[in-house]
């Protein structure tokens, strides 16, 4: 079977910093995927290089069988792969209905549609809900993780990409979402996750990738990495 | 007291059209960080495509409110084509550079519309062809509303009502809000930034021949370096309402047109021109990011 991304040993470069040095890895259709690895590792930018905000010096990005490595951040977005980026990227100005209808931006179908998939994410996110109308900058941090992914899924996605959807956000919330990303995932969306809470993440997903500066250096079933010794002593404190 | 209630309908009158300006100088800096040099050229080119198509329309001499509609309407036709071509041939190239290198580029695109509009309409000011005629619509014991006060207010509010509009329910208005919060994030939305930049120029340039017109009717002399000192004004008062801030730069020419009117009115009109770069000072000194502005740190 043929994956629906396909990253093929792809190189990085931020100015004369090399950030990916040939990175590899496969999403199949229906899969949670986490990317795993310390800070700086290269996964925000493996993802903002699938996203098409960077392009990579060689390898390819493909998708369904097609190359995407060189097409704007906003076509790849009509292809159908939505990013909650690094920091949440919310826009504060904007109200929190505004910005989930900028998640729908590119969208072509009807408003009635497009108010069904609210009526969904309001389902996901009650909270959400209750705060339409007020300035999206006004959030709690979990209520912006929130907002971030339901805005990504008003788009539809065929593959979600999130980055670090736990971070800074308490114990009790961190449980919730992750608990709502294995949801999405059963409701068919596939979901490539990057994160530094490997032992959640790990714990959600089929497969996993290890990234160290830039490479990868372990991949295997989610379960299997959660016992690997080397990811144990790493990145699950022993 | 009359004079005191004159002086405001006045300062209003000019302030509006500093408005106009002001609103694309303030929208292309919240989307780029950019200040549009040019912007004021723009502006003179909208007074000049009034002046030549009062002619060919044959209305240089037929005032009435078909004839200044229609001039209206072309001359923001005009310069929304000229706005978007400057963007595109002149900044886009641009996108990646280090923003100084934009802003070279702008004050180059200004002085090339200023002496082009030497060559081709000639340095010798024009008088701009009548197509409206003043006349008192109001009196209030000593006070007077001209019709082109009157004109000048009805044609602002109502192009602010539908800028309003548009930046606040429209999806292109949200999408130029979420582009000018942060671009790439826009993108990840969907969002062609370039089009939208594209936009907001086309948007900010039609303001600005709108400003063209209306000084052109007020003021009926126009020349190409006339944009040189309105734009300047325009520009402070986008930097005091908070530049990048579309209430504030609206608040800010409302000011702008009031302090100057004032200063005029009460004798001193030698500080007419003075007063701006008084106000920009002041502004930078204490409160730096304007009125309306939040204050960040310019990341160079
Ligand atoms: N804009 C940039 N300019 C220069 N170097 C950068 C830039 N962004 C990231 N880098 C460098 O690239 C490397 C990978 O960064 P990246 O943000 O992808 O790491 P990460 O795995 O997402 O880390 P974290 O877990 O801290 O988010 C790091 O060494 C970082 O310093
Ligand atoms: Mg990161």
């Amino acid at each position: 079977m043929s994956a629906l991304l396909d990253v093929k040993n792809v190189r990085v470069k931020y100015g004369n910093i090399e950030a990916l040095k040939g990175i590899s890895f496969t999403v199949q259709s229906g899969e949670i995927i986490s990317l795993i690895g310390a800070n700086g590792a290269g996964k925000s930018t493996t993802l903002r290089t699938i996203s098409g905000l960077l392009t990579p010096v060689s390898g390819e990005v493909v998708w369904q069988g097609k190359p995407i490595h060189h097409m704007k951040p906003h076509d790849i977005v009509k292809l159908g792969l939505l990013q909650s980026p690094e920091g949440r990227g919310i826009f504060a100005n904007l109200s929190v209905l505004e910005n989930l209808e900028m998640g729908a931006y590119t969208r072509k179908d009807s408003k009635e549609a497009i108010t069904k998939d609210l009526e969904n994410v309001y389902l996901l996110f009650p909270r959400i809900k209750e705060r339409l109308r007020q300035q999206a900058g006004t959030l709690s941090g979990g209520e912006q993780q929130m907002l971030a992914i339901s805005r990504a899924l008003m788009g539809r996605p065929k593959l979600l990409l999130l980055d670090e959807p736990s971070l800074g956000l308490a114990p009790q919330i961190v449980e919730t979402i992750f608990s709502i990303i294995k949801k999405i995932n059963s409701e068919g969306t596939t979901i490539l996750l990057v994160e530094q809470n490997a032992f959640q993440a790990l714990k959600i997903s089929h497969r996993g990738y290890v990234v160290e500066t830039g490479e990868i250096v372990l991949s295997g079933k989610g379960s299997d990495l959660l016992v690997d010794p080397k990811v144990r002593e790493a990145y699950l404190g022993g | 007291m009359e004079a005191f209630l004159q002086h405001i309908i006045n300062g209003v009158s000019l302030g509006s059209i500093y408005a106009l300006i002001a609103l694309g100088y303030t929208m292309v800096y919240g989307i780029l960080q950019l200040i549009n040099f040019a912007h004021s050229d723009v502006y003179m080119i909208g007074a000049f495509i009034g002046f030549y198509s009062a002619r060919w329309l044959n209305v240089s001499d037929a005032p009435g409110y078909g004839s200044f509609f229609s001039v209206l309407f072309i001359a923001m036709i005009g310069c929304s084509i000229l706005g978007f071509t400057i963007e595109r041939l002149a900044y886009r190239p641009l996108r990646k550079a280090p923003k100084l290198n934009a802003l070279i580029t702008a004050i180059g695109v200004s002085l090339f519309l200023e002496y082009s509009g030497q060559i081709v309409f000639g340095a010798t000011p024009q008088v701009f062809p009548n197509i409206l005629e003043d006349s008192i619509v109001a009196t209030f014991g000593e006070v007077r509303v001209t019709k082109f006060d009157a004109t000048i207010l009805i044609t602002t509010f109502a192009l602010m009502l539908i800028l309003r509009h548009i930046i606040q329910h429209t999806k292109l208005g949200k999408a130029m809000r979420a582009t000018s919060f942060n671009g790439p994030w826009a993108s990840l939305m969907g969002i062609n930034v370039d089009r939208i930049i594209s936009m907001t120029f086309v948007i900010g340039s039609a303001l600005a021949a709108a400003g063209g017109i209306l000084v052109g009717i007020k003021y009926p002399k126009i020349e190409p370096l006339m944009g040189v000192m309105i734009g300047l004004k325009a520009f402070v008062a986008a930097v005091l309402g908070g530049i990048g801030n579309i209430a504030g730069a609206v608040l800010g020419a409302l000011i702008m047109g009031l302090a100057e009117e004032f200063v005029v009115g009460y004798g001193a009109s030698t500080y007419r021109d003075a007063l701006a770069f008084g106000i920009l000072i002041i502004i930078l000194l204490f409160k730096p990011a304007g009125l309306l502005g939040k204050f960040t740190v310019e990341k160079v």
